[in-house]
């Protein structure tokens, strides 16, 4: 398959994806003496798009590879990213690229991508165990890391209410750290 | 009972909560019919420390280096590195060229000796014991070195944001190079063990095969991805730090064979290769390391309020001996803690490949089949046996397992 260059990359999402593309920026960063190029994309989507936008990277490169979701507490949203790897196995080839998709804490919701990406399973259930966000048709919806005897509702990387502050132990004689101002 | 019932029942073996190979915590629920495995069900977990809570609430970005340090002990240079790139990149700090040189030099001698364990644990699973004693005897030679170099065996705190904290003088080189001779001088002799013993073949071959078209859907990463044909390696696809200076190809196992076939025997080749090119590395890295300062904020009154007032996201990925690490760091200006911090250890995606090695494996091949992965729970986490006729659950510890292992390759000597 013929590769793309990472601003091209970012055009064809902003083709496929139309009104369902949101930003799309590219990271270049020089590395040791010969200034070779690390390179890593960005692309943002809107939740109505973000099946197609996975599906679009099935087309980049037959089997990419999903490294892991990682999730950011935004206040009143909460940030997804699928950190992806395309065109591997070849010589500086290689492109990271983050695939951005933001939802209300209204609509905690993500479509799961398991059938597209086998793999994604252990993330998946991660993400759903830890940011309370719902995954929906995962095949195996069981935590993952979290034990049985952690109640529900308590979501361990939240800054809010839903926050795993409530079960941390204060030793004897000592005060609760007030865990709700920043830093 | 009627043979149809039977034929129906299978039986669910608990192993663990002490995982059966490398007595870490996890449990396999190993569904076997028989001596077969069918089914195989891993639940992780069991240790989960909140390193990444920690470090989003608690830890200042530096002291968060040494808690990285603390995911795993073998990993100790992986994780901060993989840490102090993301978070160069979100603060845009730069790094002396002669520190990313130090770096990756930490980072072989590493490898050297996470695979070097790793075949001892290996030879240990087939009851090979005295390979054991003599894998590990010869790796520490390179945990003499690390020690030498920088400053302890295990957790090392070499790394420092926009840079590395002990620099390598000329007075070190020529024990260092003796180091690196005595593992060339060796490695003909452990290939001849590892590669060309009858037993170690009978034992590996045809073992725990994973396809080339499993590795990729189930995203497997490092030696157990290389061994199945994957040709994918960070250092080569995406290559950070002096890895980009230097040309690594990744290794897979036809470069010995001609053939992939994707079994325990192949990733023992894998490894082997790596430990002589980890070696190569380290030698083009001395002999190409520029002089120069190693690095670029040594206040570290002055670092720490560059990285409360930078904002930004940075991911960065590292080759452990494992497989792709991969750190995604947030910063936010003001806070002095990570906002967002994610880490992805190489264990975490292969063992999603666990149910489909062991599929079709007889019970005594589960602890090599299983360990070949090289899985560390340190950076992720037990096996329970049942009957189908009878539905009864019992568990298999890793003295019993071991056991069943050790039998097998003596049947096969005689």
């Amino acid at each position: 398959m013929e590769r793309l260059s990472p601003q091209a990359i970012i055009d064809s999402f902003r083709k496929e994806l139309g009104k369902g593309f949101v930003s799309g920026t590219v990271y270049e960063r020089e590395v040791a003496v010969k200034k070779n190029k690390f390179r890593s994309l960005w692309v943002e989507v809107k939740k109505s798009a973000f099946r197609r936008a996975v599906e679009h990277i099935c087309r980049l490169q037959e089997h990419p590879h999903l490294a892991v979701i990682s999730s950011g507490d935004l206040g009143t949203e909460v940030e997804l990213i699928y950190h992806f790897t395309i065109y591997y196995g070849h010589h500086l080839e290689e492109l990271s690229l983050g695939l951005r998709v933001k939802l209300p804490k209204t609509d905690l919701t993500i479509p799961t991508i398991t059938d597209l990406i086998p793999g994604a399973i252990f993330t998946e259930r991660e993400t759903q165990e830890m940011m309370g966000v719902k995954v929906v048709d995962i095949p195996d919806g069981r935590r993952l890391f979290i034990s049985e005897d952690v109640p529900e509702g308590v979501y361990p990387w939240r800054k809010d209410e839903t926050g795993p502050e409530k079960l941390l132990r204060v030793l004897p004689g000592r005060k609760p750290k007030q865990w709700d101002q920043k830093g | 009972m009627a043979v149809s019932e039977t034929e129906k029942g299978t039986y669910t073996i608990p192993i663990g909560p002490i995982h059966p190979a490398l007595k870490e915590p996890i449990q396999l629920m190993l569904e076997i019919d028989g001596e077969k495995v069918v089914n195989t069900d891993v639940l992780a977990g069991q240790v989960h420390r909140s390193i990444e809570w920690l470090g989003m609430n608690r830890n200042n970005p530096v002291q968060t280096i040494y808690l990285a340090e603390r995911i795993c002990g073998i990993c100790n240079i992986c994780h901060p590195f993989c840490l102090v790139m993301a978070v160069e990149q979100a603060a845009n700090i730069a790094v002396p060229d002669r520190a990313e040189y130090i770096r990756v030099i930490a980072a072989e001698m590493e490898r050297i000796h996470s695979h070097m364990l790793w075949a001892g644990v290996a030879a240990h699973e087939i009851g090979f014991d005295t390979v054991f004693y003599l894998t590990w005897r010869a790796r520490e030679e390179v945990m003499d070195l690390i020690e030498y170099v920088f400053g302890n065996r295990v957790t090392k705190a070499a790394l420092q944001f926009g840079g590395v904290r002990r620099d390598i003088t000329a007075e070190q080189l020529p024990r260092i190079q003796k180091s690196l001779d005595y593992y060339k001088g060796i490695f003909e002799h452990l290939r001849r063990i590892f590669l060309e013993d009858k037993t170690v073949q009978a034992r590996t071959r045809n073992v725990g095969t994973l396809s080339t078209e499993d590795a990729l859907k189930l995203l497997t990463v490092g030696p157990s991805a290389r061994a199945s044909g994957v040709p994918k390696d960070v250092r080569q696809d995406q290559p950070y730090s002096a890895y980009a200076d230097l040309n690594i190809k990744a290794i897979t196992p036809d470069i010995v064979t001609g053939t992939v076939v994707g079994d325990v025997y192949d990733r023992i080749i894998v490894r082997l290769l790596e430990v002589k090119q980890s070696i190569e590395i380290i030698e083009e890295c001395i002999a190409k390391m520029p002089e120069g300062p190693t690095m670029s904020e040594p206040k570290m009154p002055r670092l720490l309020r560059l990285l409360a007032a930078a904002a930004g996201e940075g991911v960065a990925r590292v080759e452990a001996p494992r497989g792709e690490d991969i750190h995604y760091v947030r910063l936010e200006a003001g806070q002095q803690t990570l906002t967002t911090w994610k880490v992805r250890a190489p264990t975490y995606v292969n063992l999603m490949a666990v149910p489909t090695i062991l599929k079709g494996m007889q019970i005594a091949d589960v602890p090599i089949a299983f360990a070949s992965l090289d899985p560390c729970m340190s950076c992720t986490n037990r096996v329970t046996v049942t009957d189908r006729a009878t539905g009864r659950t019992s568990l298999l510890d890793y003295e019993e397992l071991h056991r069943l292992s050790v039998e097998k390759t003596r049947k096969l000597q005689r």
